[in-house]
């Protein structure tokens, strides 16, 4: 188990106070400056030997991320965006860095947007956190006062300036272009790549974005070490990870744990274990609900990591563990998951626009046992027709729970819409349908 | 994307306090020039707090002015988002979230205090008009379902009692305290820490 001395968030309960006299007193801006010195060079290489992965979902190396930036700086200014639009069901993490951290996050904002160039950064907040984006101004407005961001920041000699963007209730917003399309003032629509964010992104300029939790690890990353990140863990998979539990445990709680931590610990140790029992599991959700869900046989093993998630067809995601026991109706939970996104879709692609709200209408019917054996097939042909076929990945993110559902409890589907399709079937009256000359052998 | 009624009954005029105008300039200003489009979504945020949660489409017409941006511009953006209603929704507006995680830990059960006390369709003012609730999808306090959203605070660790105490309160113009309803710090478990031990009460 991870010690709390090697935990980045201390203050993840709120026990010091999220004033910035505390956080300076747990270590934030300690040698900020220092630091900035080094060189962008040695901050972006540094990241790349820590081997950070983004925390917002798709893993992608941070260091690697940060030097697709243009290295000399053009006519165009550089952008630093922060993804704050946490939405994904399960996941409550970025909020309780916002509320308790926020200064880990603005350093973090410095270092990262003078290691890229950027002088304006922008927090782009769900609308939601409202509360929680009043706090992080205040946090900006005491950070400026100190001097530690605005004209010379922090003593460098780079200009820095903080501004936050509330969105309005889009998940789709999440998606890095749609967010970007969100800022400059448009529906939340995400882009066609290439070109990539890196070099055309926010008002066509070069435009890093980033999820809160990478950015606000990133400080104690320098401070520390690449070394000690990289030490946590296993290659590939390092540093630590804010675990949020929810769901049916005794305990629900976010977490601060050590990557490649076994989920029967998390679940047993920290959360309390499962209500009835670790053998009233049925399946939990790894991932945020984008991620398809895994049954108790493989969770008694399990390690919570990209890599090891990703050879058990499922994903590390956000890291939001939701946990289903046996009381719940595992085909209605994924049916809500599917409306969740049906309401989300953007619109944009056909398939996924149609496509999500065939999922759920057919989720809501097989749940009730109103459904079909053929059904079953057809549901699983509509996924396959919805993933890869979208702009951006929100196409999968709404197949995949309902594949991991029919990879998993195909058997409890089947048991519940064991009937066979009405047409074809000669037992019950039933209307002549328009293409049912297809059916009928003599006229094919 | 998110379908809301508009309302028929529409206002004919709508111009910002000065309070708020001063803030729009603000708000303009932290965009960068000939980029004013970007403060289209904080303004609408304003107008929807200054008329009582909702925008109506003469307000709509005023920022395209305002932000020099086409008015259809402005509608097709307020209409995507599902934090801008279109119709009146009451001084409290009460939001609860159905998604799976809260789904599963009794979410069904404020919406039944909802439809029992408020109205019994979402999106329907109360008959002392003064609330309205409505499904939402995830708000982002899972490890605290489940949960409501009250105009901007969040209500959380809530069971069918402390709901039905809240909406009694607001439906008698008080408002109720915003934040946790069990015993616990913030999303630390209930039953006692397992890290950060020595760190609390600092």
């Amino acid at each position: 188990m991870l010690e709390d001395r090697d935990r980045i968030f201390k203050n993840l309960y709120n026990d010091y106070g999220w004033q910035i006299e505390s956080s300076i007193k747990i270590g934030d801006w300690k040698d900020t400056k220092e630091i900035c010195t080094k060189g962008k060079e040695w901050i972006i290489n540094e990241i790349k030997t820590s081997e950070l992965r983004g925390r917002g979902g798709a893993g992608f190396p941070t260091g690697l991320k940060l030097s697709f930036t243009p290295k000399e700086q053009g006519t165009k200014s550089h952008y630093l965006i922060i993804n704050a639009d946490e939405s994904e069901p399960g996941t409550c993490k970025d909020r309780d860095i916002l509320r308790f951290e926020p200064q880990k996050l603005i350093e973090g904002c410095l270092i990262t947007s003078y290691a890229i160039g950027a002088h304006t950064s922008y927090i782009y907040i769900r609308g939601e956190f409202f509360r929680e984006g009043e706090r992080l101004q205040q946090a900006i407005d005491q950070a400026y006062e100190k001097n530690f961001i605005g004209k010379n920041a922090c003593g460098t000699g780079w200009d820095l300036d903080i501004y936050l963007h509330y969105g309005a209730g889009a998940y789709i917003c999440g998606e890095e272009t749609a967010l970007l399309e969100s800022l400059e003032g448009k529906r939340g629509q995400p882009r066609s790549k290439p070109p990539f964010p890196a070099l055309v992104g926010l008002y066509g300029c070069p435009t890093i974005v980033n999820n809160v939790e990478t950015i606000a690890v990133i400080p104690t990353i320098l401070r520390r070490g690449a070394k000690w990140f990289a030490s946590l863990g296993r290659s590939k998979n390092t540093g630590t990870k804010i675990f949020c539990i929810t769901g049916n445990v005794n305990n629900p709680c976010n977490v601060e744990e050590e990557m490649g931590v076994p989920l029967k610990e998390l679940i047993e140790k920290h959360a309390g274990g499962v209500i009835g029992g670790w053998n009233n599991l049925l399946a939990v959700i790894p991932g945020g609900s984008s991620m398809p869900l895994l049954p108790k046989s493989v969770c008694d093993t399990l390690r919570m990591d990209f890599d090891y998630l990703v050879n058990q067809k499922s994903g590390l995601g956000t890291a939001a563990i939701v946990v289903i026991n046996k009381d719940q109706d595992i085909i209605k939970c994924i049916a809500r998951i599917a409306k969740f996104y049906k309401h989300e879709s953007c619109g944009q692609c056909t398939p996924c626009r149609e496509g999500t709200g065939w999922l759920w209408r057919m989720l809501e019917r097989l749940a009730k046992g109103e459904g079909t054996l053929k059904e079953i097939d057809l549901l699983f042909d509509v996924t396959k027709q919805i993933e890869g076929h979208t702009i951006c990945a929100f196409g999968e993110a709404s197949a995949w729970p309902v594949q991991g559902l029919l990879r998993h409890f195909r058997k409890e589907i089947e048991r519940r819409n064991s009937s066979n399709p009405l047409v074809g079937r000669t037992d019950v009256k039933i209307p002549y349908l328009i293409d049912q000359h297809l059916l009928e052998k003599e006229n094919a | 994307m998110s379908v809301k009624k508009i309302a028929t009954n529409q206002p004919k005029f709508f111009k910002f306090s000065d309070e708020n105008l001063n803030k729009a300039k603000k708000i303009i200003k932290i965009y960068p020039e000939k980029k004013q489009a970007s403060a289209l979504m904080p303004l609408l945020y304003l107008v929807q707090k200054q008329n009582e949660n909702w925008i109506p489409l003469v307000a709509m017409k005023y920022l395209a002015k305002m932000l020099d941006v086409p008015y259809i511009r402005v509608y097709e953006v307020a209409t995507f988002y599902s934090m801008y209603n279109f119709s009146p929704v009451g001084k409290y507006f009460v939001q609860v979230c159905t998604t799976t995680p809260c789904m599963i830990n009794g979410a069904e059960k404020l919406i039944n205090v909802c439809k029992n006390k408020i109205s019994q369709n979402q999106n329907e003012l109360s008959a002392n008009k003064t609330c309205s609730w409505t499904e939402v999808e995830c708000l982002g306090a899972c490890v605290n379902a489940p949960m409501m959203q009250i105009n901007e605070d969040y209500f959380e660790d809530l069971d069918k009692e402390k709901a039905e105490e809240i909406i009694d309160m607001i439906l008698n113009d008080r408002s109720p305290k915003p934040g946790y309803y069990k015993n616990r710090r913030n999303s630390e478990p209930i039953l006692g820490r397992t890290t950060l031990i020595n760190s609390k009460d600092a």
